[in-house]
């Protein structure tokens, strides 16, 4: 017939037509590639970024953009995070350790060309504690003198708030106690400055969601300028020429992008579009490890995975229930089969070496220990027990270590626990109503220094969430370890306000975290810290020699 | 016909006032706090965010006012994207899925109808099985597995096909639009092979092979109006359907998209941005439903007959 005739001779045309069209459109120079001749670093960002307001964002890919776009008064050292100078040159400490004196570098500009001065600093601050902006890292501001009084209303002048401008490029703060960990507070970016000009062209400073962050009204003093954002497209960052150290900047350009989604991000990577993840799957991890090692980054991170238990209700207000929980997790077992990251089993809450600071712990595994334990408190084999209650929010991850765990407490404690995952802000709502028995939970230090972890715990503390509190307890954290005169006393005093903590176990660790990102070789001066922040500055690109090194 | 329009969108007005309603009392209904966050935040500083969104007021002045800035076409702040209001960012993700939507249309007609017309030329041979099991294929294949074996197959083993993006590097969008087209390709192929097969075994497709006509000329010209018409009634659903459903394709590419608004509006309970984009879909539904519906009665002499004779 005419008609299958010329649909014979049609289908193959087509197909061979399609055929020439797809390799005509072969993928071309990747991002990397790209990147690579023009000095862009291709950064992979988790998400599309709440704001880049410093003073209100709170998540890890916002701080990520924050970095590249702000200098800091004092900021850290890449690897050891020890204090290094910002926009301060030098400081000094009184001997009694509560004023310091900041000398501001005279050549560090704002993006526009104009004085990064003292004032600028002080007038930040004045903005990040106004209540009205809501800012949700007031916690941070808390060492300096009156800050507390100021953020809860019960002064209204902001003078007499421990921050004095000396001269144009002198300025001074004073704390309420000697704060070791302080200089280490302001590289945080609740505490970056910001430029008070740009931000009253845009209405009060006060203002939430300003337009004053965006590309074009955007002013900053670090080593890159916004000069793009497309919404869930990226970020693009540029060399600022005004940044006091701009001839020691290599990259030209940092695009931030959005990548929600783990898998894709993988797939970017290893499609060349990508110089960094920000994650990498679990299931990759070993690959990349046997493989391309030199491609991964996995190293302990300032972050404990645990669990909370609400000390309110019965049998968990029980200390001795608490422990026997505690003691029959095997944790080398969980990391080693289930999150297989290079995530370390945690006995402690505090991360072990934390600034030097590492804490003793009684909460090993001890299944045996565990059930004298559960029978001292009244309920021999779980005798008594009815079942209990694991809340994690939806995550896959958050799944198998709670089902790991449900089937170490029934096999060890003979305890039936039921299983409840919830969205994460319903789990949210959930934890902080009190609305659970055992909730999975974690905490990322904001600063590296144990308080981080610690002061969470105290009564009424808004992140502690268990019902539990100990007088002893709150003096150490709260009264005696900020009047310690040495380093040495004051780790002391925290390792005994932990030795509470890890006997009453309000929360049992479970892990401690890990960084996992892949790193394109290309990509050098990476250097990896506790707190996973990246110096943008000490970046360059320099590609491998060998392109054709497989992955 | 213009009757028939103008009911039709008469009737939509309610349909919409029910879709705003219901969606703003069972968003609020819902369990978990838009303004909730994993740190604790100062009792001063949630009042005073609270307030910002008028969440101190009572539900229904949140409704009325709600209500009185939709009937301006203000989809009011975003909860997480400080700053920024609804309308912007759809404005902002809507263009990317439009013209996914488009490309994937696109795929989903030429590949479909082609697969159908030509399996409907032989009905019951190989020429029938083959493209109506690779349509039965395509139906029960999921985008969230089509899309990284596409991706595997020709962005990482054959290097021909960027990966992922949007209008970044050439090429970028073929692959997005063929994944999320398939599963439509598949639909689209099942429907123009019934249509044809009814079409073809019509009085006056004999009439024409009586005639003489070459066989190319009564499949394309007098075989495919009415073949088709099934095919016209699902385009218009089908349509919103892309728009509304790309967000696993969008995930899977990395599109800036209005998808994983959607989503992700409805994960981070960001009140004005799932009414915002539930609202908008809806819109998008009822108007390409009414568009097919229009078409249909178009290309459909009975029913322009018949719609005709009423309106008289």
């Amino acid at each position: 017939m005419n008609l299958s005739l010329s649909a014979q001779r049609l289908v193959p045309a087509v197909a061979v037509a399609l055929l020439v069209l797809l390799t005509a459109c072969s993928a071309g120079e990747t991002n990397v590639e790209r990147g690579n001749r023009e000095g862009i670093l291709y950064w992979g960002n988790g998400t599309e970024p709440q704001e880049l307001d410093p003073h209100i964002t709170t998540g890890v890919p916002e701080s990520y953009i924050q970095e590249a776009l702000f200098e800091p008064l004092v900021n850290s050292h890449p690897e050891t995070l020890e204090p290094a100078p910002g926009v301060a040159q030098r400081w000094q400490v009184s001997d009694d350790g509560t004023t310091y004196t900041f000398y501001l570098n005279p050549k560090a500009r704002w993006s526009d060309g104009e004085p990064v001065t003292a004032e600028d600093f002080r007038w930040s601050l004045w903005r990040a504690m106004h209540p009205k902006l809501g800012n949700q890292y007031s916690y941070m501001y808390y060492p300096i003198k009156n800050a507390t009084p100021y953020l809860r209303g019960d002064i209204s002048n902001f003078d007499e708030v421990g921050i004095r401008v000396i001269d144009s490029h002198t300025l001074q703060i004073q704390l309420e106690n000697p704060t070791p960990y302080f200089l280490g507070l302001l590289s945080h970016h609740s505490y970056y400055p910001v430029p008070r000009n740009a931000i009253e062209a845009h209405g009060d400073p006060w203002k939430r969601g300003s337009h004053w962050t965006r590309p074009g009204n955007m002013v900053s003093n670090g080593a890159f300028q916004l000069s793009e954002w497309k919404l869930f497209n990226y970020i693009a960052v540029d060399k600022n020429p005004h940044y006091h150290k701009a001839d020691e900047v290599a990259l030209n350009g940092i695009r931030f992008l959005p990548t929600e989604n783990v898998t894709t991000e993988e797939r970017m990577f290893r499609a060349n579009q990508l110089h960094y993840t920000y994650e990498l799957p679990a299931d990759k991890t070993e690959f990349y490890r046997t493989n391309a090692p030199q491609q991964l980054r996995n190293q302990p991170y300032l972050g404990t995975y645990f669990y909370r238990l609400n000390t309110r209700i019965k049998p968990l207000n029980d200390p001795k229930v608490r422990r026997a929980l505690a003691l029959a997790i095997d944790r080398q077992k969980i990391v080693e089969r289930i999150t297989k990251q290079g995530q370390l089993p945690a006995y402690t809450i505090t991360p072990p070496n934390t600034a030097g600071y590492s804490a003793e712990s009684s909460l090993i595994y001890d299944p045996e220990r565990a059930r004298e334990l559960l029978a001292e408190a009244g309920y021999p084999n779980g005798e008594g027990i009815d079942s209990l209650e694991v809340l994690y929010n939806t995550k896959e991850t958050h799944r198998k270590i709670a089902v790991a765990v449900q089937q170490m407490w029934k096999k060890e404690l003979n305890i039936n626990i039921i299983l409840r995952n919830e969205d994460w802000k319903v789990y949210l709502d959930s934890e902080k109503r009190g609305k659970f028995q055992i909730s999975r939970a974690s905490w990322i230090g904001d600063y590296l220094d144990p308080n981080t972890f610690l002061d969470m715990w105290i009564k009424d503390g808004g992140n502690n969430r268990t019902g539990w509190h100990n007088p002893e307890y709150d003096r150490l954290v709260l009264e005696q370890a900020p009047q310690a005169t040495s380093r040495e006393e004051r780790h002391n005093l925290l390792m005994k306000a932990e030795k509470i903590l890890l006997d009453e176990v309000p929360a049992i660790p479970i892990y401690t975290y890990a960084t996992r990102h892949l790193v394109d070789p290309s990509l050098k001066g990476f250097s990896s810290n506790l707190l996973d922040r990246p110096f943008f500055s000490h970046f360059y690109l320099e590609p491998e020699p060998n392109p054709d090194s497989e992955q | 016909m213009l009757r028939f329009t103008l009911i039709r969108l008469l009737q939509a007005i309610p349909v919409l006032f029910a879709v705003v309603t219901l969606t703003f009392f069972l968003v609020r209904a819902a369990p978990g706090d838009p303004l909730a966050s994993d740190k604790a935040m100062p009792p001063e500083v949630y009042a005073e965010l609270t307030a910002l969104y008028g969440l101190d007021k009572p539900v229904w002045q949140q409704y009325v006012s709600y209500l009185g800035n939709l009937l301006q076409g203000e989809f009011g702040p975003s909860f997480k994207y400080v700053g920024r209001t609804v309308n912007e960012l759809i404005a902002a993700g809507l263009p990317a899925t439009a013209e996914l939507g488009i490309y994937a249309m696109l795929v989903a007609v030429l590949i479909g109808v082609s697969a159908g017309v030509f399996a409907a030329l032989r009905p019951n041979s190989a020429q029938d099985y083959v493209p109506m099991s690779v349509a039965m294929m395509g139906i029960c294949m999921p985008s969230f597995l089509l899309g990284p074996l596409l991706v595997l197959v020709f962005g990482l083993w054959l290097d021909w096909l960027p990966i992922s993006g949007w209008g970044v590097i050439p090429g970028d969008k073929i692959l997005p639009a063929i994944t999320l087209g398939a599963a439509y390709a598949a639909y689209v192929a099942r429907l123009s092979r019934g249509g044809m097969l009814e079409v073809m075994s019509q009085d006056y497709i004999r009439t024409a092979r009586a005639k003489g006509l070459p066989e190319w000329r009564i499949v394309f010209k007098h075989g495919l109006r009415g073949g088709l018409i099934p095919v016209v009634a699902f385009l218009g659903p089908a349509f919103a359907g892309l728009l509304s459903g790309s967000f696993v394709v969008e995930t899977v590419f990395q599109i800036p998209g209005m998808g994983r608004l959607y989503v992700q509006g409805a994960f981070n309970r960001d009140y004005t941005l799932i009414m915002g984009t539930t609202v908008l879909f809806a819109t998008l539904i009822i108007v390409f439903n009414l568009l097919s519906d229009i078409l249909s009665v178009w290309l459909n002499p009975k029913l322009r007959q018949q719609y005709q004779g009423s309106s008289q």
